[in-house]
């Protein structure tokens, strides 16, 4: 567990000293604090249009954030050759790849933090009200949310070239969020092979919608039954351990040299 | 006796056979090591040559758990070398530096060291010592992207002695450092030989290896052509360690008019 820290710590540390994370990191954050503390004469729809917009733009720049994160890891100690002398020593293929996947997620839950962090006092500031519990729960399952897509990155950057691993998993996400939910709905309508497939597409995706909460803090809407949040957890947590048992096989196999 | 000779061995390869899969080779497949045996004893300088493409980077591949034989064995202190656990008594200096160069020298050692399992207090004691023999003590807090080539691979050299290692792998130590880089780099390799470490490199100064190796093994082809103690060869021979390498090797000069 120690090397998987250790490993992790490294790419918190790189993270940190890269120059084009803080530009996504600041301008995410300039934004979402410029948009926030607009006032558009007071109305009510319009505010709650401006929050829609800030958690948009937090959604996918943490999206944009997780992917090239995760994505370029292996590609990147490959490249370097950083690998060879960190092989050398007692750690295993597994251990690295767990490493930089609790690196990347951790660093991903702390920038998440700091957005939400912009986000609330900009709310507070301007309605006068912090729905807590909804912020917590919204946090919580975006960060799970963005391990799926982590450790998803991760599988792909084992098969992909890196650009084409960046594209496809942005794609694949947005398009699991506008109608992965719809699929099963298309599949009885279309039948035949192609409803059968449809089908089996629909069951093998992760849903990342069900971790998706932005409209209750944008209404102010109820929180999570906790009994609903423990499936969540329990869903992400084996999407994570299928993905990245995954990747461990693929990383075991691949060649070095 | 030959049963004391074989506990004394802590490298062991065993009819070792290495292919790649090379579309343009006959049978598609390219040969870079075929039935390669030989042992490393404790407290032995052991100089691994050959000529480029003879299989040296390939077996130290192998060696390192970067590539899985086709055949035979390789162990490490009676240890499969595909178990990470084989690494735990091994330091390994590649041939070019491929360190963290957003990580200063200190923070790149005690990552190693958290990697080696060690105390807080043991490894800032370790990380002292080392930086200090290798003369970085000074600008350990420099990221190491700012050190001049030298400078890198005695950071590579003290990663490879951060745990104190009982067998140093040692790819080609000298290459490419000036006069006096190589002479500190020797008397290092002296000092541990006195400490009764064992040390298993390959490079192309014959003469250097004549001077620091105890025992050499040549190789071509994949195949190990002579082996034996430096003393003994250069007796049998009756010439020096270039020359013999080059007999072995089937050299011929070019016939001048």
């Amino acid at each position: 567990m120690n090397r998987i820290f250790a490993v992790a710590e490294v790419v918190i540390r790189e993270l940190i000293r890269r120059k084009d994370f803080y530009v996504l990191f600041v301008l995410t954050a300039a934004i979402t604090l410029l948009m926030g503390s607009i006032t558009f004469f007071n109305e009510d729809t319009i505010a709650r249009y401006v929050k829609e917009i800030c958690l948009l733009l937090i959604w996918l720049a943490t999206l944009v954030i997780t992917v090239t994160t995760a994505g370029r890891q292996l590609p990147a100690e490959k490249e370097s050759r950083t690998i060879f002398p960190l092989l050398a020593k007692p750690i295993s293929r597994t251990e690295v790849l767990l490493g930089k996947f609790v690196g990347c997620w951790l660093a991903v839950g702390f920038t998440l933090i700091v957005f939400y962090l912009f986000f609330g006092v900009i709310s507070v500031a301007r309605e006068h009200e912090l729905p807590l519990v909804n912020y917590l729960q919204a946090i919580w399952l975006h960060w799970l949310m963005l391990g799926i897509v982590g450790a998803l990155a991760l599988v792909g950057s084992l098969l992909l070239t890196p650009a084409a691993n960046v594209s496809i998993v942005i794609l694949g996400v947005l398009g699991i969020w506008t109608v992965g939910e719809f699929l099963n709905q298309l599949a009885a309508r279309t039948g035949g092979l192609v409803g059968w497939v449809t089908y089996a597409v629909y069951f093998a995706i992760p849903h990342l919608e069900i971790f998706d909460l932005r409209e209750r803090i944008i209404h102010g809407w109820e929180p999570v039954a906790w009994g609903a949040m423990g499936l969540a957890t329990l869903y992400a947590a084996v999407y994570m351990a299928m993905l990245l048992t995954l990747a461990a096989l693929l990383f075991r196999r691949k060649p070095l040299n | 006796m030959g049963q004391l000779w074989k506990m004394d061995s802590i490298l062991r390869v065993n009819n070792l056979r290495v292919e790649y899969k090379a579309p343009s080779e006959p049978g598609g497949v390219k040969l870079a090591v075929r039935d390669l045996s030989f042992e490393v004893h404790q407290g032995e300088v052991f100089g691994f040559l050959g000529p480029n493409g003879a299989g040296k980077t390939t077996t130290m591949n192998v060696l390192l758990g970067y590539v899985h034989a086709t055949g035979g064995s390789a162990e490490l202190f009676g240890v499969d070398v595909r178990q990470p656990i084989a690494r735990r008594r091994i330091g390994y200096l590649p041939e070019l530096t491929y360190y963290y160069r957003f990580l200063t020298a200190e923070e790149l050692l005690r990552f190693y060291a958290k990697i080696f399992g060690m105390r807080r207090q043991e490894a800032d004691r370790r990380i002292d010592e080392l930086l200090k023999l290798v003369e970085l003590d000074a600008v350990r807090r420099r990221p190491i992207r700012t050190y001049s080539k030298g400078m890198q691979q005695r950071v590579g050299l003290a990663q490879a002695l951060i745990n104190d290692p009982d067998l140093l792998l040692l790819d080609e130590p000298t290459s490419g450092l000036d006069p006096i880089g190589r002479m500190k780099v020797r008397e290092i390799i002296q000092r541990l030989q006195e400490q009764g470490k064992t040390v298993f490199f390959s490079s192309h100064e014959l003469g250097e290896v004549e001077t620091v190796c105890n025992r050499v093994a040549i190789l071509h082809r994949g195949q190990v052509q002579v082996e034996g103690p430096v003393k003994g060869l250069l007796a049998q021979y009756q010439c020096n360690l270039e020359q013999i390498f080059l007999k072995v090797v089937g050299y011929q000069p070019p016939v001048t008019p």
